[in-house]
């Protein structure tokens, strides 16, 4: 019973909190402090639900806990008060619960709360941690089991990261508008940030965490009601649906990567790529000229419509990824439109823009060049050469599933040189 | 995790007759919820059974059957897809639905970490086929 009454909190908890933290943060101007005050009435509701059950709404429940403790923590902070004269007059006169606010302000609240916690003061990892922390409804422990980092790496990442926004003086507000481009940018890049290290960890045991890239998804959906105007939000939430849609084919039987030409389309979810295609066309229609993530969506979205790997539309897919060389130069995207190139005109093509890029010293520990000049090599029949490719990315590579597949490219063009 | 939520059908329902606006206007305001949250996915009203069939298998034989079909009850009138961390929280957003009679029933969408080994020889194939096409990781 008191498990059940233990899961269900923590259920109302990722419902409520990023909603909760917001609202007393605007009323005590200050997130760290929201935060707190919030985790210490998720701490009183852990104490007395299982003995009194779950309230009817539990959600006003928390938020009246939650004020009460911000009153008392402002009585006793004199800077606070001397900062802002108004702030406990203003959180006495709030007698209404965040419940009965008017939806607007709730979600103004909660998208200022995104944009702080990816404010650019913070590094990107501290941005990260605080996003979900902050919004997503996360614990520190499941942060750090996520990022597969030490519990206290992370605790300290959240703490220093309130006493940055603090210490910055960031406040509670919606960017102005000459800011709001780059704060967005921010935002979204920090959504990324999460759901990339869910669909290819830098390091591990596996391939893909697909709890992480639910997260994501879930943040940039909330975003994007936050935000309906804006092209990018959709392309972002375009390209994590899409490239969600894959995750199901994406790895075999023993948690080795599936690389997408090889994957059984049949296993793709269809309802992600609806919903990814219907994304994509809110970003289309907002925005011209279309943006990076837009972009990188519509690129997935070929990808996606097409029934077979030999129906894949390269001319259109090389002609996207010329758009995002234009936008946002940077030797991972000339790899990725080389990969475009050789579907597109032969492996030969594509080998010489490679090795054109190949002395950059971005991709100089980017173990996906020399894995795909290896395919390529191998294409051209050159085996030798493309054996001290592939043996050079699997020096190179840190993910376990990437390893066991490089090995086992390896081994098949060792034991058998005409194999295709 | 996902779970579909199946709504169950009831007389009115099954006469073909649509919710009032009332009921209508409290279902669009819940489904904007689950939307703003990111946890709704899908969801889908379905039409009375006399509108669809049934498909009775044995063995090569096949039966169909026209609806309308009698009990009521076992009947599934619409349902959600919904994204979700826990059993707890689908039954949390669940309870805050706006109906004021009848059932719904949570179920768990089966999901990668769900199949195993069984997916193996046919995957296996493929592998020893080739490897090296190129797939962009993107």
């Amino acid at each position: 019973m008191s498990a059940d009454v233990h899961r269900t909190i923590e259920a109302i908890w990722r419902m409520e909190s990023a909603k909760l933290i917001a609202g007393i943060a605007r009323m005590v101007r200050d997130v760290g402090v929201a935060e707190e005050v919030a985790q210490d009435a998720l701490v009183t509701a852990l104490e007395k639900w299982p003995h009194t059950g779950i309230p009817d709404n539990p959600a006003a429940w928390l938020t009246r806990v939650a004020r009460m403790r911000a009153i008392d923590r402002i009585r006793r902070n004199d800077r606070l008060q001397r900062l802002h004269p108004q702030i406990l007059r203003d959180l006495d006169a709030v007698q209404h619960d965040w419940i009965d606010a008017p939806q607007e302000e709730v979600q103004d609240d909660l998208l200022r709360l995104m944009f702080i916690a990816c404010h650019p003061v913070l590094s990107p990892d501290a941005r990260v941690a605080l996003t979900l922390r902050l919004l997503g409804g996360l614990s520190t422990e499941e942060i750090a089991r996520a990022f597969l980092v030490p519990v206290k790496t992370v605790a300290q990442r959240i703490v220093r990261a309130k006493r940055t926004l603090y210490e910055a003086r960031v406040p509670f507000e919606l960017p102005p508008a000459a800011q709001r481009a780059a704060r967005l940018s921010s935002v979204l890049e920090a959504v990324y940030l999460i759901f990339n290290e869910g669909y290819s960890p830098t390091a591990g045991q596996t391939w893909i965490r697909p709890q992480l890239c639910e997260d994501a998804l879930r943040l940039g959906r909330i975003l994007a009601e936050l935000t309906p105007q804006e092209p990018e939000v959709h392309g972002l939430v375009a390209l994590m649906e899409l490239q969600a849609s894959r995750l199901r084919a994406r790895t075999g039987p023993s948690g080795e990567p599936v690389l997408l030409l090889e994957q059984d389309r049949g296993r793709w979810d269809h309802l992600l790529i609806r919903r990814g295609l219907t994304a994509l066309r809110k970003a289309e229609r907002l925005g011209e000229p279309l943006g990076p993530y837009t972009i990188q969506a519509a690129i997935a979205s070929v990808h996606a419509q097409a029934h077979t790997p030999q129906e894949t539309d390269w001319q259109r897919i090389l002609a996207l990824y010329d758009a995002l060389v234009a936008l946002m130069p940077s030797p991972i995207v000339e790899l990725n439109r080389a990969i475009a190139v050789s579907m597109a005109f032969g492996p030969q093509a594509g080998l010489d823009l490679i090795d054109a890029i190949a002395a950059d010293p971005a991709l100089r520990l980017y173990h996906l060049l020399p894995s795909v000049r290896g395919d390529l090599l191998v294409k051209l029949g050159r085996y030798d050469a493309a054996l001290t490719e592939l043996e050079r990315a699997l020096s190179m590579t840190q993910n376990e599933g990437e390893r066991l597949l490089l090995s086992r490219r390896i081994s098949a063009l060792k034991g058998n040189h005409t194999w295709n | 995790m996902r779970y579909m939520v199946l709504v169950k059908a009831n007389a009115q329902s099954e006469a073909g007759e649509m919710p009032s606006p009332e009921i209508l206007e409290e279902m669009g305001k819940f489904n904007e919820e689950m939307v703003k949250a990111g946890v709704m996915l899908a969801g889908e009203g379905l039409a009375a059974s006399s509108q669809g069939a049934r498909i009775r298998f044995e063995a090569s034989k096949r039966t169909v059957i026209d609806g309308p079909f009698t009990e009521a009850k076992e009947l599934v009138a619409g349902f959600w897809i919904i994204q979700v961390q826990s059993k707890e929280e689908a039954i949390e957003w669940m309870k805050r639905s706006p109906f004021q009679e009848g059932e719904i029933e949570i179920r768990r969408v089966f999901e990668l970490s769900d199949f195993g080994e069984d997916i193996a020889p046919q995957t296996l194939e493929r592998e020893q086929r080739l490897r090296s096409q190129i797939g962009s990781t993107t």
